[in-house]
């Protein structure tokens, strides 16, 4: 069969990363031949700020080399104007009389610089700042010319601003508003940025209309001249008041257009066999002019090109994270406020941070943020989810501290840290590799950086770092990631919650049924969906669904955790914290027998024996399970240990029987899967020596009977566990305890810690659910606990499997001498 | 790499190897895991991936790739070479299937 010939007009970014999709998925499907009018493949338009500042060279900021066409069998004719577009008879004619005939046309035209309308715009020394021809000509009047002007102070005009006069040009920023970048921020903000710029040795002329550009006697332009009647010098003048559709081509061939060419869900214009992406289109009444929503236009117009058929783009909500000449600003909603609204604002002109919150009753509805950042992405999500707030009221200013306590000196300012600042403690990246990475690979998301870099792929708590310096290098171009909305892994286009309603809606029960079910993309998953989709069905379907071992990640397949040396550490369990004689002495003969070379004492209570041998594990667990003692799951997303203190037993403040009570919790809650580690403490006192203040579940006894507090974290960051509710007898304890376990259970996504989950469905609804409805709490309760019944201990279980069995062939390895002789 | 001269060997069964698991065989030239991917397509690799040298046959078996059980590095199984963008590369041994037993030429 003879292919479709696909002709794309216009070769930028928007049009290019369409081809990138439909090649994906139909790569066989097209001839593909493109028409750029400038002389160059495709380019990031972004980064052009750089290469005019002398941070980068032409080079550097090229996305798709010639190769990449001539190697995906794309023919690419570049210098090339399209200046006709015949529907009829399916084809367009370039300015060089050069035709192509189409069966599918992708208008990419991209938008042009809107150009006063004043006298002397067409003078020698006036340009817009558009493309790699403006920088060329911005660098070298540069080099040759003293005076500047910038017409407009949005982002392209302080950029190019900023560029000249690290070029040595004195520039004069003139602006009709009556404060700097008003589409991004409000005046406050602005006046900061103005000042910072200012110092940098820029010029500003505010609420200046300018009347008419002057030529000198050379012909070229000389001078400005405002409608105030005021003159300034002007040997380059840079046209940056905005940007407009370009739909020239679209509407000579009567092609429906309004401010934009006009297309549907599919990215489809009027014309069925022409579609359209990027910046030149208008959909639903709007024209985006940032790189993130063109993606995701492209996605989609590349689906329907492929005939796939499905997908829908259905507009986006833009936020601007960036930064202008080296300072950090967010702002996305409703940031400017006004009637019925309420702002929470912070401002530290010295400390150079603003902070300002909009509020409409107990929703976010805009922020704008200037100098610290590293919350936008929170307060983008609570604006766009439309979150009720009030609880978060009287902290929200203070952000989210996602960030992390430790690892980066306690940075929260990516644009403040030196090149060779650790940004992630876990893997050792400094800000600039990650630098280096987005700029030379031409990253866009963070889930680019995590994989090219490794920075914030650990524990993650860098991850607000990683964002700010991502939105530093490509500006406009990053949106945050949209957490609710983000799909399980790249198997699926399916969330968390999507995947876990449709395995109890439809009643799954293995995971190839839920792949097939749900369409998903790959064969068997990946290493990230596998273990969420064993826990979903196993918690899900308890006692029916089959646990799936090859679904685990090694260390609850081993029931042991993997070290960096491949060995293995063995933490038998001790209940509450407590052991004997008769225990101790078979940890010290296992480490004898076994040639342990690490003993430790955990923070969790117990004795980790460390550097054991995969094929030593069942016969040491035969000997422990000899001592009656059982796995300690301290390589689980499970239950892992119930902290007590002394309590009433011997403490002469304990009020509480605290380790008794750690006993019966731990007891109960022995082998209990879940979607990340769980652990608990028991305080016998408000002196808390167990530390349940940064648990999961933290009891503290008092001398009327406990109280509960939850969802609290020692880990990459310390959360407070919040208090949850008050209760007199230890049966209640594990009640409240558990009812509350089993909603964390069936509600939490994978790998979500109580603290995570509880900030994404709020207290309110945990304790609305377990606190307040009794019969609610009660069915929860009796979940758990027919969920945890019949479990037998993992390392017995193995330790008695014959060798050649499912359970037992996991410890054994082959020996290839014996092999030989088979 | 794996030389016309050194003959195969039996080292197990097929159904010794679980469905989209691994075992380990033990080698002069060190640990060998076998892989059993989905459609019973078998492939041995040297039990260490380039990254720092985690054993590979502990990890999650998707595809034809595994991703290792330290720092989640995915590793091609029929070249033993890491999914981009990381580079490295595990050695490969020939492997091959027969009325369920499973060859391995060292």
């Amino acid at each position: 069969m003879e292919k479709k010939r696909l002709v794309m007009v216009g070769n930028g970014m928007a049009g290019c990363r369409t081809l990138e999709e439909l090649l994906k998925i139909a790569p066989d499907m097209y001839d593909i031949t493109v028409f750029g009018a400038e002389p160059h493949p495709n380019y990031n338009r972004i980064l052009l700020s750089p290469v005019l500042a002398g941070e980068m060279t032409i080079q550097d900021i090229i996305l798709n080399d010639r190769d990449w066409y001539r190697d995906n069998g794309i023919t690419l004719h570049t210098g090339r104007r399209i200046v006709k577009l015949d529907r009829v008879a399916r084809k367009v004619i370039a300015d060089d009389g050069s035709e192509a005939s189409y069966d599918r046309l992708l208008l990419a035209t991209g938008s042009n610089p809107f150009i006063l309308p004043v006298p002397g715009k067409d003078l020698p020394g006036v340009i817009a700042y558009r493309d790699i021809a403006d920088t060329d000509a911005m660098i070298e009047a540069a080099a040759t010319r003293r005076h500047a002007v910038v017409i407009g102070a949005g982002l392209l005009g302080l950029e190019a601003a900023n560029g000249l006069a690290l070029r040595g040009m004195q520039v004069t920023v003139v602006h009709i508003g009556a404060w700097i970048m008003e589409r991004q921020l409000d005046k406050p903000s602005a006046d900061m940025l103005q000042a910072s710029l200012e110092r940098k040795g820029l010029t500003f002329l505010l609420e200046k209309q300018t009347e008419s550009l002057i030529a000198g006697s050379d012909g070229r332009v000389s001078a400005i001249r405002f409608k105030s009647g005021e003159t300034i010098p002007a040997d380059l003048v840079v046209m940056a008041a905005g940007i407009r559709p370009n739909t020239a081509l679209a509407e000579s061939a009567g092609l429906h257009c309004n401010r934009g060419i006009v297309v549907n869900d599919t990215l489809q214009t009027f014309d069925p066999k022409i579609y359209a992406v990027g910046e030149c289109v208008n959909h639903r009444g709007i024209a985006y002019g940032l790189v993130a929503p063109l993606f995701e236009q492209a996605k989609v117009c590349a689906n329907h090109l492929a005939q796939y058929g499905i997908g829908t783009y259905k507009g986006s909500v833009t936020s601007t994270k960036l930064k202008v000449t080296g300072i950090d600003v967010f702002s996305a909603g409703n940031f400017m406020g006004g009637p019925g609204c309420d702002d929470i604002v912070l401002h530290d002109p010295a400390g150079g941070v603003y902070k300002k919150l909009v509020l409409e009753g107990d929703r976010l509805v805009g922020a704008c943020l200037y100098g610290d950042t590293a919350d936008g992405a929170w307060y983008f999500q609570l604006i766009k989810d439309g979150q009720d707030i009030h609880e978060l009221r009287d902290h929200l200013m203070f952000g989210q501290n996602h960030l992390g306590d430790v690892g980066h000196k306690g940075q929260t300012q990516a644009a403040a840290m030196p090149d060779t600042a650790e940004v992630c403690g876990c893997n050792g990246v400094c800000k600039g590799s990650i630098v280096k990475a987005i700029k030379e690979q031409g990253l866009f998301t963070l889930d680019d950086v995590r994989k090219h870099t490794k920075a914030s792929s650990s524990c993650g708590s860098c991850t607000g770092l990683v964002e700010q310096i991502l939105a530093s290098c490509i500006g406009g171009a990053y949106t945050p990631a949209d957490s609710s909305s983000k799909a399980l892994c790249g198997c699926t286009d399916l969330n968390h919650g999507e995947v876990r309603a449709a395995i109890r809606e439809r009643h799954l029960i293995d995971i190839p049924s839920v792949m097939r079910e749900l369409k998903w993309k790959t064969p068997n998953g990946c290493a990230s969906c596998r273990p969420a989709l064993n826990y979903y069905l196993i918690s899900t379907w308890p006692h029916e669904a089959k646990d799936d071992p090859q679904s685990r990640f090694i260390n609850e397949r081993a029931h042991a955790n993997i070290q960096k040396d491949g060995t293995y550490s063995v933490v038998p369990r001790m209940w509450g914290g407590l052991t004997t004689p008769d225990e101790l002495r078979a940890i010290a003969d296992a480490a004898e027998k076994y040639k342990v070379p690490t003993v430790k004492v955990t923070g969790g209570q117990r004795i980790d024996l460390l550097g054991v041998k995969k094929d030593d594990l069942p016969a040491m667990w035969a000997d422990f399970a000899k001592a009656g003692m059982v796995s300690g799951h301290a390589y689980g997303k499970s239950l892992r240990t119930v902290k007590t203190c002394v309590g009433a037993e011997h403490c002469r403040f304990g009020t509480q029987l605290s380790m008794s009570m750690g006993v019966k919790l731990e007891k109960m809650l022995f082998g209990m899967w879940s979607p990340h580690k769980v652990k608990l403490a028991v305080s016998g006192c408000p002196r808390n020596c167990a530390e349940a203040g940064i648990k999961d579940v933290g009891v503290i006894g008092v001398e009327s009977g406990y109280e509960l507090y939850v969802a609290g974290n020692g880990g990459i960051k310390t959360e407070v566990a919040q208090f949850f509710c008050k209760v007199g007898s230890d049966e209640e304890v594990m009640e409240y305890a558990g009812a509350f376990l089993q909603l964390y259970r069936e509600e939490g996504y994978y790998l979500e810690r109580t603290v995570h989950y509880v900030e994404r469905v709020g207290l309110d609804h945990v304790k609305g659910k377990v606190v307040e409805d009794a019969d609610n709490r009660r069915a929860l309760y009796e979940r758990l606990l027919f969920a945890l019944q019949d479990y037998k201990d993992p390392w017995l279980e193995r330790a008695e499997a014959e060798a050649k069995s499912e359970l037992g062939r996991e410890f054994r390895s082959i020996a290839i001498k014996q092999a030989m002789k088979a | 790499m794996s030389t016309e001269t050194t003959p195969w060997a039996p080292v197990c069964a097929l159904d010794d190897i679980p469905l989209l698991g691994s075992r380990v065989v033990r080698a002069d030239s060190g640990d060998i895991a076998l892989f059993r991917t989905d459609g019973d397509v078998v492939f041995a690799v040297h039990d260490k991936c380039p990254h720092k040298g985690g054993p590979l046959s502990q990890g999650i078996v998707h595809g034809h790739t595994v991703t290792c059980p330290l720092h989640g590095w995915k590793i091609q199984l029929e070249s033993g070479e890491a999914v981009a963008p990381d580079v490295g590369c595990a050695r490969r041994f020939d492997v091959k299937v027969e009325h369920g037993q499973v060859w391995l030429r060292t």
